[in-house]
Parts: structure tokens; C-alpha cells; sequence
């Protein structure tokens, strides 16, 4: 099929041309039915697509992408919607591909502990599908209750437990994507370790720009026999950060380490009555587990390092009941906010443990000088931060000052050695940002990496990874005449 | 750190050392001149991969530690650093690499750990030098000296490029600098023996490792079964009475396994390294067969032919690597027509006139 020039083509055309290959697919093509998919969770930032296609079987998937490719269509997978970066956000002239309808746990194998599922299957479902044999599925981002699997492995997902038990990328063995030329790759395998090179790393947090998932192989791992978890009180945020570096100096690597500030404890104790310190200015949720001896061991040490690092109280779970009521008020901060600003934008910058303090300090006084409230709430463990910036998109230039404070942020996150994203992902969101952090070679050698896979460039196209051009728009990178060292090759 | 907020090209300024200067400039004339070049660090995994021709760039000077912070669990290394410097380094502040990574021998260097991509016993555990590598630098085909990846546990920015580099041994590019996660030592540690059967240990092995047990290696030499037990002391005890066994108190027993230094991995002629599911039963392969990894890593020592030894983990869903006494050529397990082709895509988009290590992993790449 001839390619079709982008201004011949049109939402009825497209639907007409995919309703004919695919007769027994859902699709949706007019405005009503398409308006839920104009955005993830990344609201601010929405568009139509052409058409959404929801397809039930890997042959269909196949059909979609060949006729993408022929016809010169972008086309945007997409899971559950819960991303915050927009990497599912549509394009205006491309195709939507959902994968909800890809929702079955397909295999369970309990003496290799792994679990082969397609990747609309919810990440906590995964748990909830092996639990009565011990085990479960380590990365559990916070939306686990909503997010797929697809999506998770797209975006490489953390969550509250990845210092001790790892990212996606450490949790799984085996991915079957499908590639823009319609082609069906298997990536990985069902041993630890498999021949060639390790795409299975590179899939791992490419947000849909080299190929679409269509299966995931997760190990499982087996559940811990005893979770105990300390409530620790500061009366600094930079003295919390500093006990973090010192649990892990000691030798501790807790379960989880979690990190929230004054206005966030009181926020989410109206919230859910998690029984938090509200007089700290930070606290700490240090949980340890293995088998009861482990954590027994661990608990005394964490206490003792705790009480040298300036703690000023402390209180450990005092069953499961307590331990859960505690973790509720973690996982409902975001929720929490919500209800005491209007709105609120969530960063996700990683920077190195030695530097929490410091950097804590220097985004409260950037808070006071943009006019904005800034509060934390993070997996302090991993040195990931999640400032959220509260504002009201109703003030105008309110949003604008958001999005210049959020950069401002990032911009420190790398300037102390760290990255512009630990999680969430770069999409559209921080595609600017991405400039900051890489030189003009590096991205280059992306997009190159992206055309080994796609060289028409039409899996996600616009995400992820910054044009040269919009880069030297940007501001971030001085790309001079003649600075480009291989003239032959394509640079965008 | 990041000094490119200011910089564009690194290459600039005092940052770079006059080594990988020279490797760019060495790397940039072969390119014009289409002369394949043969990367070698400590040149202790020589043996391993593909035989292959080629001018060699020796990255054994470029050594060194850059960075490290005991309370960051991240150090930074220059890749010809010797694999036991940087240990004793970790040593004296009661950290490792959690991969327990194999020597070889002495000379062995942090930049050919990772472009071998080899684990030693703890891997199931702790993870595999893939899932520990943070960061990294390289020079590309292009002769142009790229950063990916950071210092800090967790970063999602580009696409995963210093994992890439893991394994591919030098077909993409040479590796001038690595940042890897380490963690601290364990506590205690016991080893136990049990007199098991190799269908016995397989069953053994993927049964504790279903359950919350510290384990931390496994092995089968034929007769018996070895675990080892690290963490806290009371957690390490506890779960020694719980298992039985027979207490093993031989400090470098692991080391020989991971070294290749035990007299079944030593001696063998001619060694088949097999990554399997761990609970596959036992394989009908020629020759005797030594056990790691829960059953993951069935090493088989024969000097069938390798179509034979493939046959064995065909239907498996894992692959044979001819480790040790191969032919040069028939080493890594072949791809199908789509991963072949992947492949070529992708070292073509980092070494397009095919200079770095051409034909060490496949003939094609």
C-alpha cells in the first residue's frame, strides 16, 4: 500500500480501512467514544487520536502495526492510562492501540516461580493470582490496584519496595513484543540469562518506541515470612535525610524506606488517620523483612542507628493491623493532596542519598521564590524524589509557574549527579528536560538504537527522546554549525 | 556527575584522560580504514566467545576508582581496574558486588566482568552484573565517547544503554567507565552437604528456593548437594536447623566454583555451559554435569558435537554456550531469523562499519 499523504488522511478513512482488515476487532472512532483516551494520567496534557483499536488477539495486533507501517500511521500503545509522564498520550493523526482486552494470566509456573501473563493483566493481580503458593510479584508501584503489566515493563516501574527487591527490568525474564514491520520477537527467555545481546533490558522502560508488548514472563518471588515496620520522627527533614545514609552505611537494606514531610503527614492524617507524628518536620517508614530471626536482628540495629541519627521518637508496628495503618497514609498521600490543593504536579527526580538534605533545602527556598507550595512524600531509599508542586490551574500563569519551578527541580536533580526521572518515565512530559541530561552524541546514538528497531519512526514517535532541533530550541545543548561529526547520518 | 549541563560534547575540556582520547582517535582510524579491532582488558577471559582477528586496544591502563560512597551502595570505576582491587576497595567498608563475579584469573578487569556478562554463585539471589550495572561510558564505532545511566539506583531517562553493553562483549562499543550497585556483606554465612541424587538436589533446590529462605548459592557436583546461608547470624542459624545437612566449614569452596578452580569445572577438556529453567529435570546430556543456580546453570563437560549438546535443551525455553575447548565458532547458541536481524539493526546503530570486536558474539555482528 502507497503511504498516504497526512492531510488525505482522515478519521473515517482510517476506521473504514481497519474495520475492513479487522472485522471482529472493537473499534471507536467517533469523538465521544475516543474522548477517554485523550490523556493518561498526565491530564495536562491532551489530544484525540484518529481512532482507538482494542484488539484481542496477537494476530490483530500484527494486522495493526503492518497497516501503520504500509500506511505510514503513528501508532501509540497503551495500558491502563496510569502513567505520569504521557507516554500514552494519543497523536492527533496516529492510532491508538489499547491493549485492555489483553488481560489473562496465561501461565503459572510455581516450580520456576514465574508467571507468563499478557500485559493488560493488573500488576496486583499478579500477586493475588500466586499467593496461595507463597509467592508474589516484587515491583508494586503505588497505582498497582489500576496499572497493567504492559505498562509497567514500557516504563521500567519501581514502587515502595525496588532498593531491596529491584525495578521491572530485575523482575522479569521474557517479553514477546511485536514489532512495527507486524512481526512477532520473543526477548529473553524462561532460563536467568539468554543468547545475544540484552533486549530485554532495552525494551524495559522504552516507552512503546521499539516495539508493542504483547506478553510478559515475571519472576515471582517467594513472600517474606515477617514485616516489621518503624515509624521515626525528625525535627529537620535534613537530619531524615541524612539517617537514611546512615541505615545504609550500616549495613541495613530495608525493605522499604519511605520519607514524608511535615505538610504531607498532616495532609494524609485528616486524610485516612494513619496514627502519624504530626509534630515531626519529617518522618520515616523503615520497613524490614525476611524470616522472624532476620528482622528481629534488623529491627535492633535500624532502632540503634536511628536513635545516633538525631531521631526523636519512634514507635514499631505493633501487629499487622498497626503495620497496614501505617502504610494506608503512605499510599493515600498523593490522594491527600489532592484534597488540600486544587491541583498539584508530581516530580520524579532521583539524586544521590548524601544529597537529600541539601537538595530539600535549596527546592524550599525555590518554593518561596516562585510563590508555590512544594511538599515531599518519596522512596527515600533510592534517593527518588517526589516533590509535589500545589497549585491552582484556574490562577492564571499559575500552571506556567509550575512547569517553570518543576524544570528548575529537575535541573537540580541532575546538577547534583542525578536524573530527571527514576520512574515515572520521560514521555512528553520531561522530553525538554531530557536535554539537560544527555549530549547532542548520546541522543543521537538513541535515535539510532530507535531506528534499529523502528526505522520508520512510528511506534510513539515524539516521546522519550528529544530532536536535535527541539533540544537546540530548548536552550539545554549548544548544537553549533558543523559541531556534528557524521554529516551522513540522520539527525532530527 | 553530570559536568554536560554546561557542555555538550564531553569530549572537550580536561574531563576526558589521554586514554580514551587515544582510544577515540584509534577507533575513528580503523573505521576509515575498515580494520576490525580486538578489545582486551586483563585478557583473562580470552578463552570465552567467538574467535576473532583484529588490531588489539588494550584498556588494561585505563584503571582506577572514580567514585565511591559507602552510604551511596554505588561505586564508579575507570574498566581496566583489576576485579580484586576493586573488591578489597569494597572489602575494607563491608561491601561486595552482589553478582560474586568470576575471576579467571588475577588479571581479570571490571570493564570485561561486564562485557562478558558473567555471575558467579550468588546471581539467583542477588542478581546478575546486568541488573547491577547503574551507568556506564563508552566509545561507540564512531569513535565518540557517550555517557548513560548515573549513579543513583534508579533512573528511567533513554533507553537502557549501559545494560546493553552487558554480555554484548565489545560488539558495541568499548567501555571506558562503569557504575555498579554493591551492597553490604552479609553478616554470617554457613554452608551445608547433603548426600543427594542430581534429580533429588534439582527438586531440593527449587523447593528452598520457593520458600523465604536466605540462600545464597547451590551447587551439585554429582554426589552432592551444597547451600549456602547469608544474611544475619540468628537468620542464618535459624534456617540451618530448619534445612540439616552437613555443616561445611571450607572458606573457598565457593570461591573455586565461582573461579573455575573446582576439579570437575578445572579439568574438563571441553565445558558446555547450559541456562535452563532451574526445575528442568535432569538433561539427557552426554558426558557428567555440575549443578549452580537452583538448576538455572548446568555446567556439562563432553566432547560431543554441539548440534548433540544444543538437542538437549531444545523444548527447554533455555540455551548452551560452548564455554570452554570450543571450535572458534559454533559458541553462542543460534538466533532465530527476527533476533538476528534485530541484532544486526542494532550494532550497525552503534558500530556501522563493524570495527569493535566484529564476530566475538556471532559471526553477523
Amino acid at each position: 500500500m502507497p503511504a498516504t499523504p497526512k492531510s488525505l488522511r482522515t478519521r473515517a478513512s482510517v476506521a473504514a480501512d481497519l474495520s475492513r482488515l479487522l472485522p471482529n476487532c472493537h473499534l471507536l472512532a467517533d469523538e465521544e467514544s475516543l474522548r477517554p483516551y485523550e490523556c493518561d494520567a498526565l491530564s495536562a496534557y491532551r489530544r484525540l487520536p484518529l481512532v482507538v483499536v482494542l484488539p484481542e488477539t496477537l494476530g490483530e495486533v500484527r494486522t495493526v502495526a503492518r497497516y501503520c507501517r504500509d500506511k505510514g500511521v503513528p501508532l501509540v500503545a497503551r495500558g491502563a492510562g496510569t502513567g505520569l509522564s504521557g507516554g500514552a498520550l494519543p497523536i492527533e493523526d496516529g492510532i491508538l492501540c489499547s491493549l485492555a482486552k489483553f488481560d489473562r494470566i496465561l501461565h503459572i509456573d510455581p516450580a520456576n516461580r514465574s508467571a507468563t501473563v499478557q500485559p493488560g493483566v493488573r500488576n496486583l493481580a499478579v500477586s493475588e493470582a500466586v499467593s496461595h503458593l507463597g509467592l508474589y510479584y516484587a515491583p508494586d508501584p503505588s497505582s498497582q490496584i489500576a496499572c497493567t503489566i504492559g505498562g509497567n515493563v514500557a516504563e521500567n516501574s519501581g514502587g515502595l519496595h525496588c532498593l531491596k527487591y529491584g525495578l521491572t527490568v530485575h523482575n522479569i525474564l521474557k517479553l514477546k513484543i511485536v514489532t512495527i514491520e507486524g512481526e512477532l520477537v520473543t526477548i529473553g527467555g524462561d532460563a536467568l540469562d539468554s543468547p545475544g545481546y540484552d533486549f530485554l533490558a532495552l525494551l524495559t522502560g522504552s516507552e512503546g518506541l521499539l516495539g508493542i508488548i504483547v506478553e510478559v514472563t515475571v519472576k515471582l518471588l517467594p513472600i517474606p515470612e515477617s514485616a516489621k515496620l518503624i515509624m521515626a520522627s525528625f525535627d529537620d527533614t535534613g537530619s531524615a535525610g541524612h539517617a537514611v545514609g546512615d541505615l545504609v552505611a550500616a549495613g541495613i537494606i530495608p525493605g522499604g524506606l519511605e520519607m514524608m514531610d511535615n505538610a504531607v503527614i498532616r495532609a494524609t492524617e485528616d486524610f485516612v488517620h494513619a496514627g502519624y507524628d504530626t509534630d515531626a518536620a519529617a518522618i520515616l517508614l523503615c520497613e524490614l523483612d525476611g524470616t522472624p530471626e532476620e528482622v528481629t536482628d534488623d529491627i535492633a540495629r535500624v532502632k540503634e542507628v536511628l536513635e545516633q541519627s538525631g531521631c526523636t521518637g519512634m514507635q514499631v508496628a505493633k501487629d499487622e493491623a498497626q503495620r497496614q495503618q501505617f502504610w494506608s497514609g503512605r499510599k493515600a498521600a498523593f490522594p491527600a493532596i489532592g484534597a488540600m490543593s486544587p491541583d498539584y504536579y508530581c516530580m520524579d527526580g532521583t539524586i544521590p542519598r548524601r544529597k537529600l538534605g541539601e537538595v530539600l533545602g535549596r527546592m524550599a527556598e525555590m518554593s518561596r521564590r516562585y510563590g508555590l507550595r512544594v511538599v515531599n512524600v518519596f522512596h527515600a531509599g533510592d534517593g527518588n524524589l517526589h516533590p509535589l508542586i500545589l497549585y491552582d490551574a484556574n490562577r492564571p500563569g499559575e500552571l506556567e509557574r509550575t512547569e517553570a519551578l518543576g524544570a528548575d527541580i529537575l535541573q537540580l536533580c541532575v546538577d547534583v549527579g542525578g536524573t530527571i526521572t527514576g520512574e515515572h518515565g520521560v514521555g512528553i512530559e520531561k522530553i525538554d528536560q531530557m536535554c539537560v541530561q544527555f549530549d547532542s552524541m548520546a541522543l543521537s546514538q538513541f535515535h539510532a538504537v530507535k531506528e534499529a528497531f523502528d526505522p520508520v519512526r512510528l511506534l510513539n514517535p515524539d516521546k522519550a527522546i528529544p530532536t536535535l532541533r527541539r533540544c537546540s530550541e530548548f536552550g539545554g545543548m549548544h548544537v553549533q554549525r558543523g559541531e556534528l561529526k557524521f554529516p551522513e547520518l540522520e539527525r532530527f | 556527575m553530570h559536568p554536560r549541563s554546561e557542555c555538550c560534547n564531553i569530549n572537550d575540556g580536561l574531563l576526558v584522560s589521554e586514554f580514551v582520547q587515544q582510544s577515540c582517535e584509534a577507533i575513528k582510524k580503523a573505521g576509515e580504514a575498515r580494520a576490525p579491532l580486538r578489545i582486551q582488558g586483563g585478557g583473562t577471559k580470552s578463552f570465552y566467545g567467538r574467535r576473532i582477528q583484529g588490531e588489539p586496544l588494550e584498556t588494561g591502563s585505563h584503571a582506577g576508582i572514580v567514585d565511591y560512597e559507602p552510604s551511596e551502595l554505588v561505586i564508579t570505576a575507570r574498566a581496566g581496574t583489576p576485579l580484586a582491587a576493586l573488591e578489597a576497595k569494597l572489602a575494607k567498608f563491608g561491601q561486595m558486588l552482589p553478582f560474586e563475579p568470576p575471576y579467571f584469573g588475577g588479571a581479570a578487569t571490571i570493564g570485561g566482568t561486564v562485557a562478558s556478562g558473567l555471575s558467579g554463585p550468588r546471581r539467583p539471589y542477588a542478581g546478575a552484573v546486568r541488573d547491577l550495572v547503574l551507568g556506564c561510558k563508552l566509545i561507540n564505532g564512531f569513535g565518540e565517547h557517550l555517557t548513560f545511566g548515573g549513579q543513583v539506583m534508579k533512573n528511567v531517562a533513554g533507553y537502557d544503554i549501559s545494560r546493553l553493553m552487558v554480555g554484548a562483549l565489545g560488539t558495541l562499543g568499548v567501555i571506558t567507565e562503569v557504575s555498579m550497585k554493591v551492597v553490604p556483606r552479609p553478616v554470617a554465612s554457613a554452608t551445608l552437604a547433603f548426600e543427594y541424587t542430581q534429580r533429588e538436589a534439582i527438586e531440593a533446590m527449587n523447593r528452598w528456593a520457593g520458600q523465604p529462605l536466605p540462600l545464597s548459592a547451590t551447587c551439585h557436583d554429582g554426589d552432592r548437594l551444597y547451600l549456602r546461608l547469608s544474611g544475619t547470624r540468628a537468620g542464618v542459624q535459624s534456617a540451618a536447623d530448619e534445612l540439616g545437612g552437613e555443616s561445611v566449614s571450607d572458606d573457598d569452596f565457593w570461591a573455586r566454583v565461582r573461579d573455575h578452580r573446582h576439579p570437575f569445572l578445572r579439568t574438563a577438556p571441553a565445558l558446555w555451559r547450559l541456562s535452563v529453567p532451574p526445575a528442568t529435570e535432569p538433561l539427557d546430556t552426554p558426558g557428567s554435569t555440575f549443578i549452580e543456580w537452583n538448576g538455572g546453570l548446568r555446567w556439562v563437560a563432553t566432547d560431543a558435537p554441539a548440534r548433540v549438546v544444543r538437542e538437549c535443551v531444545d523444548g527447554t525455553g533455555g540455551h548452551a554456550i560452548w564455554f570452554r575447548g570450543h571450535d572458534g565458532k559454533d559458541v553462542f547458541h543460534p538466533l532465530d531469523r527476527e533476533k538476528l536481524a534485530l541484532h544486526r539493526n542494532v550494532k550497525r546503530a552503534f558500530d556501522p562499519v563493524g570495527i569493535l570486536n566484529p564476530g566475538r558474539l556471532y559471526a553477523e555482528i
